[in-house]
Protein backbone atom coordinates (compact mmCIF):
# COMPACT_ATOMS: atom_id res chain seq x y z
CA UNK A 1 0.00 0.00 0.00
CA UNK A 2 0.59 3.60 -0.62
CA UNK A 3 1.68 6.23 1.87
CA UNK A 4 -0.39 8.37 -0.14
CA UNK A 5 -2.10 9.03 -3.43
CA UNK A 6 -1.67 12.76 -4.52
CA UNK A 7 -3.19 14.28 -7.47
CA UNK A 8 -5.55 16.15 -9.42
CA UNK A 9 -9.35 15.84 -8.63
CA UNK A 10 -11.73 15.28 -11.65
CA UNK A 11 -15.19 15.33 -10.21
CA UNK A 12 -18.47 13.69 -11.83
CA UNK A 13 -21.58 13.42 -10.75
CA UNK A 14 -23.83 10.25 -9.24
CA UNK A 15 -24.97 6.89 -10.84
CA UNK A 16 -21.64 6.52 -12.27
CA UNK A 17 -22.81 3.53 -14.24
CA UNK A 18 -19.78 0.63 -15.26
CA UNK A 19 -21.28 0.95 -18.75
CA UNK A 20 -19.77 4.75 -19.02
CA UNK A 21 -16.41 3.59 -16.81
CA UNK A 22 -16.04 0.59 -19.44
CA UNK A 23 -18.24 0.49 -22.32
CA UNK A 24 -19.75 -3.02 -23.51
CA UNK A 25 -17.41 -3.02 -26.76
CA UNK A 26 -13.79 -2.79 -25.13
CA UNK A 27 -15.25 -6.08 -22.43
CA UNK A 28 -12.90 -8.95 -24.31
CA UNK A 29 -10.02 -7.23 -23.52
CA UNK A 30 -8.34 -8.04 -20.70
CA UNK A 31 -4.47 -6.03 -20.74
CA UNK A 32 -5.09 -3.53 -17.91
CA UNK A 33 -2.94 -0.72 -20.00
CA UNK A 34 -5.01 -1.24 -23.05
CA UNK A 35 -8.60 -1.25 -20.72
CA UNK A 36 -6.90 1.89 -19.44
CA UNK A 37 -7.16 3.69 -22.59
CA UNK A 38 -11.06 3.72 -22.52
CA UNK A 39 -11.10 4.17 -18.99
CA UNK A 40 -14.72 6.44 -18.70
CA UNK A 41 -14.91 6.97 -22.30
CA UNK A 42 -18.63 6.60 -21.90
CA UNK A 43 -18.90 9.50 -19.42
CA UNK A 44 -15.77 11.71 -20.20
CA UNK A 45 -14.12 11.12 -23.55
CA UNK A 46 -11.35 13.40 -22.37
CA UNK A 47 -10.86 12.10 -19.43
CA UNK A 48 -7.78 9.76 -20.21
CA UNK A 49 -6.49 12.28 -22.51
CA UNK A 50 -6.81 15.27 -19.60
CA UNK A 51 -5.45 12.88 -16.51
CA UNK A 52 -1.86 12.60 -15.46
CA UNK A 53 -0.71 9.43 -13.03
CA UNK A 54 -1.69 9.98 -9.81
CA UNK A 55 -5.06 11.61 -10.26
CA UNK A 56 -8.47 11.10 -8.29
CA UNK A 57 -11.75 10.74 -9.23
CA UNK A 58 -14.15 12.18 -6.77
CA UNK A 59 -17.85 11.19 -7.59
CA UNK A 60 -21.58 11.61 -5.84
CA UNK A 61 -23.28 8.32 -4.53
CA UNK A 62 -23.27 5.33 -6.11
CA UNK A 63 -20.39 5.11 -8.25
CA UNK A 64 -19.87 1.54 -10.25
CA UNK A 65 -23.64 1.05 -10.21
CA UNK A 66 -24.66 -1.35 -13.10
CA UNK A 67 -22.81 -4.67 -14.37
CA UNK A 68 -20.09 -6.81 -12.63
CA UNK A 69 -17.51 -6.31 -15.08
CA UNK A 70 -14.27 -6.58 -12.89
CA UNK A 71 -12.40 -4.83 -15.87
CA UNK A 72 -14.27 -1.33 -14.25
CA UNK A 73 -11.98 -1.13 -11.66
CA UNK A 74 -9.12 -2.86 -13.59
CA UNK A 75 -9.61 -0.29 -16.48
CA UNK A 76 -9.98 3.29 -13.57
CA UNK A 77 -6.56 1.43 -12.51
CA UNK A 78 -4.79 0.97 -15.74
CA UNK A 79 -5.38 4.34 -16.69
CA UNK A 80 -2.53 5.92 -13.78
CA UNK A 81 -5.75 6.93 -11.63
CA UNK A 82 -4.77 6.48 -8.24
CA UNK A 83 -7.66 6.63 -6.00
CA UNK A 84 -11.96 6.81 -6.21
CA UNK A 85 -13.65 8.88 -3.83
CA UNK A 86 -17.37 8.76 -3.64
CA UNK A 87 -20.38 9.03 -1.49
CA UNK A 88 -21.09 5.86 -2.01
CA UNK A 89 -20.21 2.36 -4.17
CA UNK A 90 -22.16 0.10 -5.55
CA UNK A 91 -22.01 -3.14 -4.20
CA UNK A 92 -19.90 -5.11 -6.93
CA UNK A 93 -18.00 -2.37 -7.72
CA UNK A 94 -16.60 -1.93 -4.00
CA UNK A 95 -15.87 -5.79 -4.18
CA UNK A 96 -14.02 -5.71 -7.23
CA UNK A 97 -12.03 -2.83 -7.00
CA UNK A 98 -10.97 -4.22 -3.47
CA UNK A 99 -10.04 -7.30 -4.90
CA UNK A 100 -8.30 -5.66 -7.45
CA UNK A 101 -6.26 -3.39 -5.49
CA UNK A 102 -7.93 -0.29 -6.68
CA UNK A 103 -8.18 2.13 -3.57
CA UNK A 104 -11.45 3.26 -3.13
CA UNK A 105 -12.90 5.91 -0.02
CA UNK A 106 -16.13 6.89 0.69
CA UNK A 107 -16.45 10.50 2.20
CA UNK A 108 -20.02 12.44 1.16
CA UNK A 109 -18.70 15.53 3.23
CA UNK A 110 -14.75 14.85 0.67
CA UNK A 111 -16.88 14.91 -2.36
CA UNK A 112 -19.08 18.22 -1.51
CA UNK A 113 -15.92 20.02 -0.08
CA UNK A 114 -13.63 19.10 -3.48
CA UNK A 115 -14.21 20.99 -7.17
CA UNK A 116 -12.66 19.56 -10.33
CA UNK A 117 -8.71 20.45 -10.70
CA UNK A 118 -8.32 20.78 -6.41
CA UNK A 119 -5.37 18.93 -5.70
CA UNK A 120 -5.76 16.16 -3.81
CA UNK A 121 -4.37 13.85 -1.44
CA UNK A 122 -5.57 10.57 0.73
CA UNK A 123 -3.72 8.61 3.36
CA UNK A 124 -4.93 5.14 3.17
CA UNK A 125 -3.97 3.95 6.54
CA UNK A 126 -5.98 6.75 7.96
CA UNK A 127 -8.83 7.84 5.57
CA UNK A 128 -7.60 11.40 5.42
CA UNK A 129 -8.64 13.19 2.31
CA UNK A 130 -6.59 16.75 2.19
CA UNK A 131 -8.08 19.04 0.02
CA UNK A 132 -4.31 20.95 -1.04
CA UNK A 133 -6.00 23.76 -3.30
CA UNK A 134 -8.29 24.79 -0.30
CA UNK A 135 -6.29 22.89 2.87
CA UNK A 136 -9.30 21.23 4.49
CA UNK A 137 -9.48 17.58 5.68
CA UNK A 138 -11.79 14.95 5.47
CA UNK A 139 -12.20 11.78 7.48
CA UNK A 140 -13.14 8.75 4.95
CA UNK A 141 -15.44 6.20 6.48
CA UNK A 142 -13.78 3.23 7.85
CA UNK A 143 -13.77 -0.20 6.12
CA UNK A 144 -15.65 -2.51 7.79
CA UNK A 145 -13.44 -4.78 10.16
CA UNK A 146 -13.66 -7.90 7.58
CA UNK A 147 -12.73 -5.53 4.79
CA UNK A 148 -9.55 -4.06 6.61
CA UNK A 149 -8.41 -7.40 7.42
CA UNK A 150 -8.16 -8.16 3.66
CA UNK A 151 -6.28 -5.41 2.80
CA UNK A 152 -3.77 -5.77 5.52
CA UNK A 153 -3.35 -9.40 4.39
CA UNK A 154 -2.64 -7.98 0.74
CA UNK A 155 -6.26 -8.58 -0.96
CA UNK A 156 -8.30 -11.85 -1.85
CA UNK A 157 -5.83 -14.28 -3.22
CA UNK A 158 -3.88 -14.44 0.13
CA UNK A 159 -6.66 -14.99 1.72
CA UNK A 160 -7.40 -17.92 -0.73
CA UNK A 161 -3.96 -19.39 -0.09
CA UNK A 162 -4.51 -19.49 3.42
CA UNK A 163 -7.61 -21.36 3.28
CA UNK A 164 -5.70 -23.61 0.73
CA UNK A 165 -3.27 -24.86 3.37
CA UNK A 166 -5.78 -24.85 5.86
CA UNK A 167 -7.91 -27.90 4.07
CA UNK A 168 -4.33 -29.47 3.15
CA UNK A 169 -4.14 -29.71 7.09
CA UNK A 170 -6.78 -30.64 7.81
CA UNK B 1 -36.40 -14.38 15.79
CA UNK B 2 -37.20 -15.81 12.99
CA UNK B 3 -35.52 -15.36 9.40
CA UNK B 4 -35.96 -14.53 6.11
CA UNK B 5 -35.86 -17.08 2.96
CA UNK B 6 -32.36 -15.37 2.11
CA UNK B 7 -31.31 -15.53 5.28
CA UNK B 8 -32.28 -19.34 5.96
CA UNK B 9 -30.23 -20.02 2.68
CA UNK B 10 -27.11 -18.23 3.65
CA UNK B 11 -27.29 -20.26 6.93
CA UNK B 12 -27.52 -23.40 5.94
CA UNK B 13 -24.76 -22.96 3.54
CA UNK B 14 -22.37 -21.56 6.47
CA UNK B 15 -23.22 -24.41 8.28
CA UNK B 16 -24.73 -21.75 11.16
CA UNK B 17 -28.42 -22.12 12.82
CA UNK B 18 -29.31 -18.47 12.40
CA UNK B 19 -28.15 -15.32 10.67
CA UNK B 20 -28.57 -11.73 10.67
CA UNK B 21 -27.77 -8.60 8.34
CA UNK B 22 -24.70 -7.17 8.07
CA UNK B 23 -23.18 -10.50 9.72
CA UNK B 24 -19.77 -11.54 7.31
CA UNK B 25 -20.52 -15.18 6.49
CA UNK B 26 -18.12 -18.39 4.90
CA UNK B 27 -21.03 -20.10 2.47
CA UNK B 28 -20.37 -23.34 0.65
CA UNK B 29 -21.95 -22.50 -3.32
CA UNK B 30 -23.85 -25.04 -4.95
CA UNK B 31 -22.61 -23.58 -8.43
CA UNK B 32 -20.69 -21.33 -10.01
CA UNK B 33 -21.36 -19.34 -13.00
CA UNK B 34 -18.82 -17.49 -15.54
CA UNK B 35 -19.17 -16.33 -19.42
CA UNK B 36 -16.43 -15.49 -21.32
CA UNK B 37 -15.55 -12.34 -20.63
CA UNK B 38 -15.80 -12.90 -16.78
CA UNK B 39 -13.85 -15.92 -17.15
CA UNK B 40 -11.47 -14.60 -19.18
CA UNK B 41 -10.19 -12.57 -16.03
CA UNK B 42 -11.06 -15.28 -13.49
CA UNK B 43 -8.92 -18.10 -15.23
CA UNK B 44 -5.71 -15.80 -15.28
CA UNK B 45 -6.55 -14.47 -11.57
CA UNK B 46 -6.52 -18.47 -10.70
CA UNK B 47 -3.18 -19.40 -12.21
CA UNK B 48 -1.76 -16.88 -9.76
CA UNK B 49 -3.14 -18.43 -6.91
CA UNK B 50 -0.54 -20.97 -5.19
CA UNK B 51 -1.53 -24.34 -4.72
CA UNK B 52 -4.79 -24.20 -6.91
CA UNK B 53 -4.66 -26.13 -9.62
CA UNK B 54 -7.73 -28.00 -9.75
CA UNK B 55 -11.51 -26.48 -9.20
CA UNK B 56 -12.76 -27.43 -6.49
CA UNK B 57 -15.62 -29.57 -8.21
CA UNK B 58 -16.19 -29.77 -12.40
CA UNK B 59 -19.63 -30.57 -11.75
CA UNK B 60 -20.57 -27.40 -9.88
CA UNK B 61 -19.21 -24.50 -12.25
CA UNK B 62 -21.18 -23.55 -15.47
CA UNK B 63 -19.30 -21.85 -18.49
CA UNK B 64 -21.58 -20.43 -20.99
CA UNK B 65 -20.14 -18.83 -24.17
CA UNK B 66 -22.70 -15.99 -24.47
CA UNK B 67 -21.69 -12.47 -24.77
CA UNK B 68 -19.35 -11.70 -27.75
CA UNK B 69 -20.41 -15.06 -29.56
CA UNK B 70 -20.46 -16.31 -32.49
CA UNK B 71 -16.90 -14.47 -32.24
CA UNK B 72 -17.26 -10.76 -33.49
CA UNK B 73 -13.49 -10.72 -33.66
CA UNK B 74 -10.03 -12.11 -32.94
CA UNK B 75 -9.79 -11.21 -29.44
CA UNK B 76 -13.17 -11.98 -28.96
CA UNK B 77 -12.44 -15.44 -30.71
CA UNK B 78 -9.79 -15.49 -27.94
CA UNK B 79 -11.14 -15.55 -24.66
CA UNK B 80 -13.75 -17.82 -26.52
CA UNK B 81 -11.11 -20.12 -26.62
CA UNK B 82 -9.76 -19.68 -23.38
CA UNK B 83 -12.52 -20.20 -21.61
CA UNK B 84 -13.09 -23.68 -23.74
CA UNK B 85 -9.63 -24.61 -23.26
CA UNK B 86 -10.11 -24.29 -19.51
CA UNK B 87 -13.37 -25.89 -19.60
CA UNK B 88 -11.19 -28.80 -21.03
CA UNK B 89 -8.25 -28.82 -18.58
CA UNK B 90 -10.54 -28.59 -15.67
CA UNK B 91 -12.91 -31.27 -17.17
CA UNK B 92 -16.01 -28.95 -16.51
CA UNK B 93 -19.08 -30.95 -17.16
CA UNK B 94 -21.52 -28.16 -18.16
CA UNK B 95 -19.69 -25.90 -20.33
CA UNK B 96 -22.18 -24.55 -23.19
CA UNK B 97 -21.01 -23.28 -26.51
CA UNK B 98 -21.97 -21.72 -29.30
CA UNK B 99 -25.99 -24.01 -30.56
CA UNK B 100 -25.87 -26.11 -27.33
CA UNK B 101 -26.71 -23.07 -24.95
CA UNK B 102 -27.67 -19.19 -25.04
CA UNK B 103 -27.87 -16.55 -22.66
CA UNK B 104 -26.79 -17.58 -19.22
CA UNK B 105 -29.37 -16.92 -17.14
CA UNK B 106 -32.05 -19.10 -20.04
CA UNK B 107 -29.82 -21.66 -20.01
CA UNK B 108 -28.97 -22.17 -16.66
CA UNK B 109 -32.39 -22.93 -14.84
CA UNK B 110 -34.00 -24.56 -18.32
CA UNK B 111 -30.80 -27.28 -17.64
CA UNK B 112 -32.10 -27.96 -14.11
CA UNK B 113 -28.75 -26.38 -12.81
CA UNK B 114 -30.83 -23.98 -10.61
CA UNK B 115 -33.27 -25.33 -7.96
CA UNK B 116 -34.75 -23.77 -4.54
CA UNK B 117 -32.67 -23.54 -1.72
CA UNK B 118 -29.39 -23.63 -3.66
CA UNK B 119 -26.83 -20.81 -3.74
CA UNK B 120 -25.44 -19.70 -6.81
CA UNK B 121 -22.55 -17.01 -7.38
CA UNK B 122 -21.96 -15.94 -10.86
CA UNK B 123 -19.43 -13.58 -12.77
CA UNK B 124 -22.77 -11.44 -14.26
CA UNK B 125 -24.98 -9.25 -12.28
CA UNK B 126 -27.57 -10.37 -13.59
CA UNK B 127 -26.80 -14.09 -11.89
CA UNK B 128 -29.77 -12.55 -9.71
CA UNK B 129 -32.52 -14.16 -12.12
CA UNK B 130 -31.74 -17.80 -10.37
CA UNK B 131 -34.11 -16.34 -7.18
CA UNK B 132 -37.15 -17.28 -9.10
CA UNK B 133 -36.97 -20.71 -9.03
CA UNK B 134 -35.93 -19.77 -4.92
CA UNK B 135 -32.58 -20.00 -4.63
CA UNK B 136 -30.09 -17.32 -3.68
CA UNK B 137 -27.96 -16.12 -6.38
CA UNK B 138 -25.81 -12.98 -6.45
CA UNK B 139 -23.42 -11.40 -9.05
CA UNK B 140 -19.80 -11.05 -8.31
CA UNK B 141 -16.42 -9.91 -10.46
CA UNK B 142 -14.40 -12.11 -12.26
CA UNK B 143 -11.67 -12.59 -8.66
CA UNK B 144 -14.42 -13.57 -6.39
CA UNK B 145 -15.59 -16.17 -8.86
CA UNK B 146 -11.79 -17.14 -9.32
CA UNK B 147 -11.52 -17.81 -5.13
CA UNK B 148 -15.35 -19.62 -5.52
CA UNK B 149 -13.76 -21.79 -8.46
CA UNK B 150 -10.89 -22.61 -6.35
CA UNK B 151 -12.79 -22.65 -2.51
CA UNK B 152 -15.87 -23.48 -3.42
CA UNK B 153 -17.05 -20.78 -1.01
CA UNK B 154 -17.42 -17.09 -0.67
CA UNK B 155 -17.52 -14.69 2.00
CA UNK B 156 -20.50 -12.72 1.89
CA UNK B 157 -22.61 -9.75 4.20
CA UNK B 158 -25.72 -10.96 4.76
CA UNK B 159 -28.43 -8.84 3.37
CA UNK B 160 -31.62 -6.85 4.92
CA UNK B 161 -34.65 -7.98 3.10
CA UNK B 162 -37.07 -5.92 1.88
CA UNK B 163 -40.89 -7.05 1.51
CA UNK B 164 -42.26 -6.30 -1.89
CA UNK B 165 -45.70 -6.94 -1.79
CA UNK B 166 -47.74 -6.84 -5.21
CA UNK B 167 -51.77 -5.55 -4.75
CA UNK B 168 -54.45 -6.00 -7.01
CA UNK B 169 -55.18 -7.38 -10.58
CA UNK B 170 -52.93 -6.70 -13.69
CA UNK B 171 -55.24 -4.66 -16.10
CA UNK B 172 -54.83 -6.09 -19.79
CA UNK B 173 -51.08 -5.54 -21.42
CA UNK B 174 -49.49 -5.42 -18.06
CA UNK B 175 -46.40 -8.07 -17.53
CA UNK B 176 -44.02 -9.13 -15.58
CA UNK B 177 -41.62 -6.20 -17.11
CA UNK B 178 -44.23 -3.62 -16.23
CA UNK B 179 -44.24 -4.60 -12.67
CA UNK B 180 -40.74 -4.60 -12.45
CA UNK B 181 -39.84 -1.50 -14.00
CA UNK B 182 -42.77 -0.10 -12.35
CA UNK B 183 -40.58 -1.52 -8.69
CA UNK B 184 -36.78 -0.34 -9.70
CA UNK B 185 -38.88 3.12 -10.58
CA UNK B 186 -40.40 2.78 -6.85
CA UNK B 187 -37.08 2.24 -5.19
CA UNK B 188 -34.61 3.88 -7.24
CA UNK B 189 -31.62 2.71 -8.91
CA UNK B 190 -29.37 2.35 -5.44
CA UNK B 191 -32.91 2.37 -3.39
CA UNK B 192 -32.37 -1.68 -2.52
CA UNK B 193 -28.14 -1.60 -2.40
CA UNK B 194 -26.59 -4.46 -0.77
CA UNK B 195 -30.53 -5.47 0.36
CA UNK B 196 -32.64 -8.50 -1.12
CA UNK B 197 -35.81 -8.01 -2.29
CA UNK B 198 -38.43 -10.99 -1.40
CA UNK B 199 -40.91 -10.78 -3.56
CA UNK B 200 -44.82 -11.78 -2.09
CA UNK B 201 -48.53 -11.15 -3.75
CA UNK B 202 -50.64 -13.28 -5.46
CA UNK B 203 -50.38 -11.62 -8.53
CA UNK B 204 -47.19 -12.81 -7.89
CA UNK B 205 -48.05 -16.32 -7.53
CA UNK B 206 -50.02 -16.52 -10.47
CA UNK B 207 -47.07 -15.41 -13.17
CA UNK B 208 -45.03 -18.05 -14.74
CA UNK B 209 -41.57 -18.94 -13.82
CA UNK B 210 -40.46 -16.92 -16.38
CA UNK B 211 -42.57 -13.49 -15.86
CA UNK B 212 -40.89 -14.38 -12.37
CA UNK B 213 -37.12 -14.40 -13.97
CA UNK B 214 -38.03 -11.00 -15.67
CA UNK B 215 -38.28 -9.46 -11.85
CA UNK B 216 -35.52 -11.23 -10.27
CA UNK B 217 -33.50 -10.74 -12.64
CA UNK B 218 -34.21 -6.52 -12.77
CA UNK B 219 -33.39 -6.77 -9.09
CA UNK B 220 -29.65 -5.55 -9.69
CA UNK B 221 -31.78 -2.07 -11.41
CA UNK B 222 -32.24 -1.28 -8.12
CA UNK B 223 -28.91 -2.07 -6.73
CA UNK B 224 -30.03 -5.71 -5.06
CA UNK B 225 -27.93 -8.29 -3.93
CA UNK B 226 -30.64 -10.87 -4.64
CA UNK B 227 -34.36 -10.88 -5.39
CA UNK B 228 -36.05 -13.63 -4.30
CA UNK B 229 -39.31 -15.84 -4.68
CA UNK B 230 -40.65 -18.58 -2.70
CA UNK B 231 -40.86 -22.00 -4.37
CA UNK B 232 -44.50 -23.54 -4.99
CA UNK B 233 -45.74 -25.98 -6.76
CA UNK B 234 -45.29 -24.51 -10.27
CA UNK B 235 -41.31 -23.92 -9.32
CA UNK B 236 -41.21 -27.09 -7.96
CA UNK B 237 -42.97 -29.02 -11.27
CA UNK B 238 -40.48 -27.22 -12.97
CA UNK B 239 -36.94 -28.44 -11.29
CA UNK B 240 -38.15 -31.66 -11.31
CA UNK B 241 -38.71 -32.05 -14.97
CA UNK B 242 -35.03 -31.12 -15.26
CA UNK B 243 -32.82 -32.77 -12.78
CA UNK B 244 -33.27 -35.47 -10.10
CA UNK B 245 -31.23 -33.39 -7.17
CA UNK B 246 -32.47 -33.07 -4.52
CA UNK B 247 -33.47 -29.92 -2.87
CA UNK B 248 -34.91 -27.49 -0.05
CA UNK B 249 -38.21 -25.92 -0.07
CA UNK B 250 -38.09 -23.15 2.42
CA UNK B 251 -40.07 -20.42 3.81
CA UNK B 252 -39.36 -17.29 5.82
CA UNK B 253 -40.55 -17.21 9.39
CA UNK B 254 -43.84 -15.45 10.30
CA UNK B 255 -41.50 -13.39 12.26
CA UNK B 256 -38.88 -12.72 10.09
CA UNK B 257 -37.76 -9.09 9.98
CA UNK B 258 -37.76 -7.02 7.49
CA UNK B 259 -35.63 -3.68 6.77
CA UNK B 260 -39.31 -2.24 5.38
CA UNK B 261 -41.94 -2.91 3.26
CA UNK B 262 -43.10 -1.59 0.19
CA UNK B 263 -46.48 -2.42 -1.97
CA UNK B 264 -46.98 -1.68 -5.30
CA UNK B 265 -50.36 -1.74 -6.55
CA UNK B 266 -50.34 -3.71 -9.64
CA UNK B 267 -53.89 -2.73 -10.75
CA UNK B 268 -52.95 0.53 -11.25
CA UNK B 269 -50.71 0.26 -12.92
CA UNK B 270 -50.70 0.90 -16.90
CA UNK B 271 -47.36 -0.14 -19.03
CA UNK B 272 -43.90 0.86 -17.79
CA UNK B 273 -41.54 2.56 -19.54
CA UNK B 274 -37.79 3.41 -18.78
CA UNK B 275 -37.07 6.63 -20.13
CA UNK B 276 -33.22 7.30 -21.13
CA UNK B 277 -30.65 7.08 -19.25
CA UNK B 278 -31.83 5.16 -16.17
CA UNK B 279 -33.37 2.16 -15.65
CA UNK B 280 -35.57 3.94 -12.89
CA UNK B 281 -37.00 6.88 -15.03
CA UNK B 282 -39.79 4.82 -15.01
CA UNK B 283 -43.00 6.36 -16.33
CA UNK B 284 -46.54 5.01 -17.51
CA UNK B 285 -46.64 4.54 -21.16
CA UNK B 286 -49.50 7.69 -21.41
CA UNK B 287 -46.99 9.56 -19.85
CA UNK B 288 -44.53 8.68 -22.34
CA UNK B 289 -46.50 8.83 -25.89
CA UNK B 290 -47.59 12.37 -25.00
CA UNK B 291 -45.22 13.13 -27.80
CA UNK B 292 -44.37 11.41 -30.73
CA UNK B 293 -40.97 9.34 -29.77
CA UNK B 294 -39.60 7.65 -33.59
CA UNK B 295 -37.53 4.60 -32.99
CA UNK B 296 -34.57 3.59 -35.33
CA UNK B 297 -34.61 -0.24 -33.66
CA UNK B 298 -36.83 -2.32 -31.62
CA UNK B 299 -34.49 -5.18 -29.34
CA UNK B 300 -36.57 -8.17 -28.21
CA UNK B 301 -34.86 -11.11 -26.19
CA UNK B 302 -32.06 -11.11 -23.42
CA UNK B 303 -31.84 -12.56 -20.21
CA UNK B 304 -34.86 -10.37 -19.06
CA UNK B 305 -37.57 -11.14 -21.85
CA UNK B 306 -35.74 -14.01 -24.25
CA UNK B 307 -38.02 -16.47 -23.05
CA UNK B 308 -41.05 -18.47 -24.89
CA UNK B 309 -43.96 -16.75 -23.42
CA UNK B 310 -42.35 -13.27 -24.53
CA UNK B 311 -41.83 -13.82 -28.11
CA UNK B 312 -45.51 -15.47 -28.56
CA UNK B 313 -46.68 -12.58 -27.42
CA UNK B 314 -44.80 -10.39 -30.10
CA UNK B 315 -45.89 -13.07 -32.72
CA UNK B 316 -48.97 -12.79 -31.57
CA UNK B 317 -49.27 -8.72 -32.05
CA UNK B 318 -47.34 -8.84 -35.56
CA UNK B 319 -48.80 -12.05 -36.83
CA UNK B 320 -49.50 -11.13 -40.63
CA UNK B 321 -48.82 -7.43 -40.35
CA UNK B 322 -45.25 -5.26 -41.17
CA UNK B 323 -43.49 -3.65 -39.23
CA UNK B 324 -42.92 0.02 -40.04
CA UNK B 325 -40.20 1.44 -42.58
CA UNK B 326 -37.59 2.59 -41.56
CA UNK B 327 -37.49 0.34 -38.49
CA UNK B 328 -34.90 -2.39 -37.20
CA UNK B 329 -36.72 -5.18 -35.10
CA UNK B 330 -34.23 -7.66 -33.86
CA UNK B 331 -35.16 -10.76 -32.43
CA UNK B 332 -33.17 -12.69 -29.52
CA UNK B 333 -34.37 -15.69 -28.35
CA UNK B 334 -32.88 -16.32 -25.18
CA UNK B 335 -31.10 -19.74 -25.71
CA UNK B 336 -31.09 -22.56 -28.26
CA UNK B 337 -34.04 -24.19 -26.68
CA UNK B 338 -36.18 -21.32 -27.00
CA UNK B 339 -35.01 -20.86 -30.38
CA UNK B 340 -36.13 -24.54 -31.76
CA UNK B 341 -39.16 -24.09 -29.39
CA UNK B 342 -40.42 -20.72 -30.97
CA UNK B 343 -39.33 -22.59 -34.70
CA UNK B 344 -41.36 -25.38 -34.31
CA UNK B 345 -44.29 -23.15 -32.72
CA UNK B 346 -43.53 -20.88 -36.37
CA UNK B 347 -43.11 -18.32 -34.58
CA UNK B 348 -39.74 -17.51 -36.13
CA UNK B 349 -41.43 -17.83 -39.52
CA UNK B 350 -44.32 -15.32 -38.68
CA UNK B 351 -42.05 -12.43 -37.04
CA UNK B 352 -39.57 -13.00 -40.21
CA UNK B 353 -42.33 -12.55 -42.62
CA UNK B 354 -43.39 -9.02 -40.90
CA UNK B 355 -39.99 -7.81 -41.40
CA UNK B 356 -37.93 -8.91 -38.41
CA UNK B 357 -34.29 -10.75 -38.11
CA UNK B 358 -34.28 -13.43 -36.02
CA UNK B 359 -30.56 -13.58 -34.39
CA UNK B 360 -28.41 -15.96 -32.70
CA UNK B 361 -29.34 -16.26 -28.74
CA UNK B 362 -26.43 -14.26 -27.13
CA UNK B 363 -25.97 -11.09 -24.89
CA UNK B 364 -24.35 -9.05 -27.84
CA UNK B 365 -26.44 -5.95 -28.66
CA UNK B 366 -28.06 -5.81 -24.92
CA UNK B 367 -24.55 -4.37 -23.52
CA UNK B 368 -23.59 -3.17 -26.93
CA UNK B 369 -21.10 -5.58 -28.02
CA UNK B 370 -22.27 -6.92 -31.28
CA UNK B 371 -25.39 -7.59 -33.25
CA UNK B 372 -27.01 -4.70 -32.89
CA UNK B 373 -25.35 -2.09 -31.65
CA UNK B 374 -26.24 1.97 -32.19
CA UNK B 375 -24.50 4.55 -33.37
CA UNK B 376 -25.18 8.39 -32.53
CA UNK B 377 -27.97 9.96 -32.61
CA UNK B 378 -30.17 6.66 -32.79
CA UNK B 379 -32.93 5.33 -30.57
CA UNK B 380 -34.17 1.84 -29.47
CA UNK B 381 -37.01 0.83 -27.49
CA UNK B 382 -35.75 -2.90 -25.97
CA UNK B 383 -36.92 -5.51 -23.50
CA UNK B 384 -33.41 -5.58 -21.71
CA UNK B 385 -32.74 -4.28 -18.72
CA UNK B 386 -30.17 -1.34 -18.66
CA UNK B 387 -30.31 2.06 -20.42
CA UNK B 388 -27.34 3.92 -19.25
CA UNK B 389 -25.94 5.99 -21.72
CA UNK B 390 -23.64 4.16 -24.40
CA UNK B 391 -25.26 0.43 -22.79
CA UNK B 392 -26.15 -0.31 -26.44
CA UNK B 393 -23.24 1.02 -28.51
CA UNK B 394 -22.49 5.01 -29.26
CA UNK B 395 -23.13 7.50 -25.69
CA UNK B 396 -24.97 9.68 -28.15
CA UNK B 397 -27.63 6.93 -28.59
CA UNK B 398 -31.27 6.74 -26.34
CA UNK B 399 -32.15 3.33 -25.28
CA UNK B 400 -36.10 3.05 -23.69
CA UNK B 401 -36.81 -0.04 -22.07
CA UNK B 402 -40.36 -1.63 -22.08
CA UNK B 403 -42.00 -4.88 -22.43
CA UNK B 404 -41.88 -7.59 -25.45
CA UNK B 405 -45.81 -6.10 -25.84
CA UNK B 406 -45.29 -2.43 -26.08
CA UNK B 407 -42.35 -3.16 -28.03
CA UNK B 408 -44.39 -4.96 -30.73
CA UNK B 409 -46.51 -2.94 -30.77
CA UNK B 410 -44.26 0.02 -31.54
CA UNK B 411 -42.60 -2.18 -33.66
CA UNK B 412 -45.72 -1.57 -36.12
CA UNK B 413 -45.98 2.43 -35.78
CA UNK B 414 -42.42 3.23 -35.77
CA UNK B 415 -42.65 4.59 -32.55
CA UNK B 416 -43.39 4.30 -28.56
CA UNK B 417 -46.82 2.78 -28.75
CA UNK B 418 -49.35 1.21 -25.81
CA UNK B 419 -50.13 -2.11 -26.69
CA UNK B 420 -53.49 -1.93 -25.19
CA UNK B 421 -54.26 0.35 -28.53
CA UNK B 422 -53.85 -2.57 -30.55
CA UNK B 423 -55.75 -4.76 -28.49
CA UNK B 424 -58.76 -2.61 -28.38
CA UNK B 425 -58.51 -2.34 -32.27
CA UNK B 426 -58.34 -6.34 -32.50
CA UNK B 427 -61.44 -6.92 -30.47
Amino acid sequence: MENSYRGFAHKYGKNVDTDVIIPGKYCNLVDPVELGKHALEGLDADYVANMKPGDIIVADSNFGCGSSREVAPIAIKGSGTSAVIAKSFARIFYRNALNIGLPIFESPEAVDGISSGDRIEVEPATGVVRNITTGKDYQAAAFPPFMQSLIETGGLLPYVERRLKERAKA
Amino acid sequence: MGMTLTEKILARHAGLAFVEPGQIINANVDLVLANELSAAVAIGVMRQIQGATKVFDRTKIALVEDHFVPAKDPQSAKIAKLMKDFADEQEIVHFFDVGRGGIEHVVLPEEGLVAPGELIVGGDSHTCTYGAWGAFATGMGSTDIAAAFVLGEVWIKVPASIKMIYDGHPGPMIFAKDIMLATVGTLGIDGATYRALEYHGSMIDALPMTGRATMANMAIEAGAKNGIFHADAKTVAYVEERTQRKFLVERSDDDAVYERTVRIDVGSLEPQVACPHTPDNVHGISDVTRDDIPLDQVFIGSCTNGYIEDLREVAAILDGKKIASRLRVIINPGSQKVWMQAANEGILSKLAAAGCVVNTPGCGACFGGHMGTLGDGERCLSTTNRNYVGRMGSPKAEVYLASPATCAASALTGKITDPRILSLAQV
